[in-house]
């Protein structure tokens, strides 16, 4: 489904990713781990489109297509969804006319029409209690004044209305609570099957616990410097990451 | 022979043409000799430092219409809100159309000016009202120098008028140039409500220059809701003047939308004569190409107790240009009152400009008053963030922006208006969503 090919990408000139190879495929759950500033969220970014975002090398080939040259849109259209690790607060959009504009934009790509008022409204309301969402926030402005785990759940709410192929989970689990953690993780592992797949980008092995991943990549500095089973991610809980760091200067 | 030498030797041959009530014969004579003096504003002026009215007075402006034009509804149906019953009052070049109109007598009187300077039974309202708000200015007094036509509206006392009111100017554009100058008498006694929306409209590419006098008086406990909508073609400018006299508790709101035309400046003035009244005033300009959008507005604070409200959004793209200059003055008298005021621009080109001037005048030492003012872009990250949900680029700049101007059309109060200017919003932003937000 998706194959990243010795990717390099710079902002401001200043190179992050200096050579990711990672390939994902249908129904399967990958995370990728690292300390702090080592390319995590730059690789989310650039595989969902970022203009910032320059990539100097390489290339990100998904369903069979190179999609470097394809706007953020055209990306979401052929199915890559990016849940953000700072979802942005649009003061004066609804929740419901946000989701409503981008399933119709979509369709839109697809050559289909606007989705029924009906049809859209019973499936807004059956992801909603899918992620225990109160129906009160789905009027509310988009992020606007929302909880830190209520802004991961809302993300985690467009991406079941949106179905995604790919869905990549930046940081998804930062600010959530135990309770919350377990009621996206839950959305997520529902809305998974044999024909996406997830792309799970954290810190800590916290919510892979809840999310069990079929690979754990390690990204350093730009690379990614080991890949292993779900119990790599255990053993960079216990150890921490200064051994991969040792490992790779050595 | 510039237009102004021409317009103070067409007065006389005007004067000529219509009935002599004498008083307001005194009043126009007044008002061309004040005309005269003072002359078109130049940018030397404090208050015109950002506008210059030179591209648009340079034309061979006709000053009278030469004959009488019509127009089929069909074709102008569009800038009617059609989906509604209402009162109309429509001009076609300056003069009253009856089959476009629909006016009454019925309890409220909703007609023309030119029956209300003329005939004995308005003489008293005439008396009381006509230009008793209106400036000395010279725009406004060559307005009044010459007026003879526009909206007369009188709501008697405890009146709810459940029909909005559309006042609509069109020019034909059957000169090469035309000058416009209508005139707006709106008196709303103790106790009543009325809606009035108003709109001019060219039907040509022709230049035409509107130079627009409307005077309302909201007497004691008066509800008075005022829309504007402009959205002129290119060669259309517009000088919009409004005078708004409030007495105790009266409470008197204007929406200017302002998305057409080549150049239009709004002076829009708020005296309050009593206690416990409000004022409101509120904008959306959205304009490009090299359009040009002034706000220039006034309230004075005169009596204790009394409160106004500013909000005017502004999105400014390619080389157009926006002003924003907000006075407020609160006299000595006027303890405990409550003035806010904000302007807030998102310039979406690099060649754009705004220039945003606060003006607070407090003479009192009990106020609450406040004014903010921001000029910024467009969210790049509430752009990506859209973008990767499958929102493309132009459509997820309209929903930004239309959010953006959504405080302002939220209190709208008719919905097939503020559905009216949303299409207007979506047309200009050429995108086809429906922002039911």
């Amino acid at each position: 489904m998706l194959k990243i090919n010795n990717l390099h990408a710079s902002v401001e000139d200043k190179g992050i990713l200096k050579g990711i190879n990672l390939e994902v495929k249908a129904g399967e759950v990958h995370a990728i781990m690292g300390p702090n500033g080592s390319g995590k969220s730059t690789l989310a970014s650039v595989i969902a489109g970022k203009e910032e975002y320059e990539v100097t090398d390489g290339n990100i080939i998904f369903e069979g297509e190179d999609i470097e040259e394809l706007a953020a849109e055209e990306r979401a259209h052929k199915g890559v969804f990016l849940s953000f690790q700072y979802p942005v607060e649009i003061p004066g959009v609804s929740v419901t006319n946000f989701i409503k504009t981008a399933i119709n934009e979509s369709r839109k790509a697809k050559g289909l029409g606007d989705m029924p008022a009906k049809d859209m409204l019973k499936l807004i309301r059956e992801k909603a209690d899918l992620l225990e969402m109160d129906r009160k926030f789905l009027s509310r402005s988009l992020n606007e004044g929302f909880s830190g785990g209520e802004k991961k759940r809302n993300e985690i709410f467009q991406m079941a209305m949106l179905e995604p192929k790919l869905a990549i989970l930046d940081e998804t689990d930062s600010g959530l609570d135990i309770d919350a953690l377990r009621i996206v993780a839950n959305g997520v592992n529902k809305l998974k099957s044999k024909d996406n797949a997830v792309v799970v980008i954290t810190h800590y092995q916290r919510l892979l616990d809840y999310i069990v991943p079929d690979f754990v990549h390690v990204l350093y500095n730009g690379k990614i410097v080991k890949s292993g089973g779900k119990e790599l991610a255990h053993e960079l809980e216990e150890k921490g990451y200064d051994w991969i760091k040792e490992e790779v200067n050595a | 022979m510039d237009l102004k030498e021409k317009l103070v030797s067409s007065f006389l041959a005007f004067e000529n043409n219509v009935d002599l009530d004498t008083q307001i014969h005194d009043i126009r004579n007044e008002a061309i000799k004040t005309f005269e003096e003072k002359g078109f504003p130049s940018k030397k002026e404090e208050a015109w430092k950002y506008t210059s009215l030179n591209r648009i007075l340079k034309e061979d402006y006709s000053v009278f219409p030469k004959h009488e034009n019509t127009i089929d509804y069909k074709d102008v149906k569009k800038y009617f809100i059609h989906d509604i019953d209402s009162y109309k009052v429509i001009f076609i070049d300056g003069k009253y159309s009856s089959y476009l109109s629909e006016t009454t007598h019925d309890g409220i009187d909703v007609c023309l000016m030119s029956a209300a300077l003329t005939k004995p039974k308005y003489r008293l309202v005439i008396e009381n009202y006509f230009n008793k708000a209106a400036t000395k200015d010279s725009l406004p007094s060559l307005n009044t120098a010459f007026s003879q036509e526009g909206a007369y509206i009188h709501i008697p006392k405890n009146k709810l008028v459940s029909k909005p009111i559309q006042i609509i100017h069109f020019s034909t554009g059957s000169e090469a140039a035309t000058l416009s100058q209508p005139r707006n008498l709106i008196v709303v006694d103790e106790n009543s409500h009325v809606q009035i929306i108003e709109r001019h409209q060219s039907l040509t590419d022709n230049p035409v220059l509107t130079n627009s006098v409307t005077e309302i008086f909201a007497n004691k406990r008066a509800i008075v809701d005022y829309y504007k909508i402009q959205n002129d073609n290119s060669n259309a400018s517009l000088i919009d003047n409004t005078f708004i006299k409030q007495k105790r508790e009266s409470v008197a709101s204007v929406h200017t939308f302002s998305f057409g035309g080549k150049l239009i400046r709004n002076n829009l003035n708020f005296y309050q004569n009593g206690e416990r009244i409000d004022s409101i005033l509120k904008g959306v300009t959205i304009i490009g190409e090299k359009q040009h959008v002034d706000h220039n507005t006034l309230v004075h604070h005169i009596e204790p107790n009394c409160e106004s409200h500013q909000d005017y959004k502004g999105i400014f793209g390619d080389s157009s240009t926006g002003v924003f200059n907000g006075k407020i003055i609160v006299d000595k008298e006027a303890q405990k009152t409550n003035a806010f005021q904000s302007n807030n621009n998102i310039l979406v080109s690099d060649k754009a400009t705004i220039n945003s001037k606060p003006q607070l005048e407090i003479f009192a030492d009990d106020v609450k008053c406040s004014h903010g003012c921001t000029i910024g872009q467009l969210d790049e990250s509430a752009m990506f963030y859209m973008q990767s949900r499958g929102i493309p680029e132009k459509e997820a700049k309209a929903l930004l922006m239309y959010a953006f101007s959504n405080n302002v059309l939220s209190s709208v109060k008719i919905p097939e208006m503020k559905q009216r200017i949303t299409k207007i919003i979506a047309n200009k932003l050429g995108v086809n969503i429906g922002f039911d937000l």
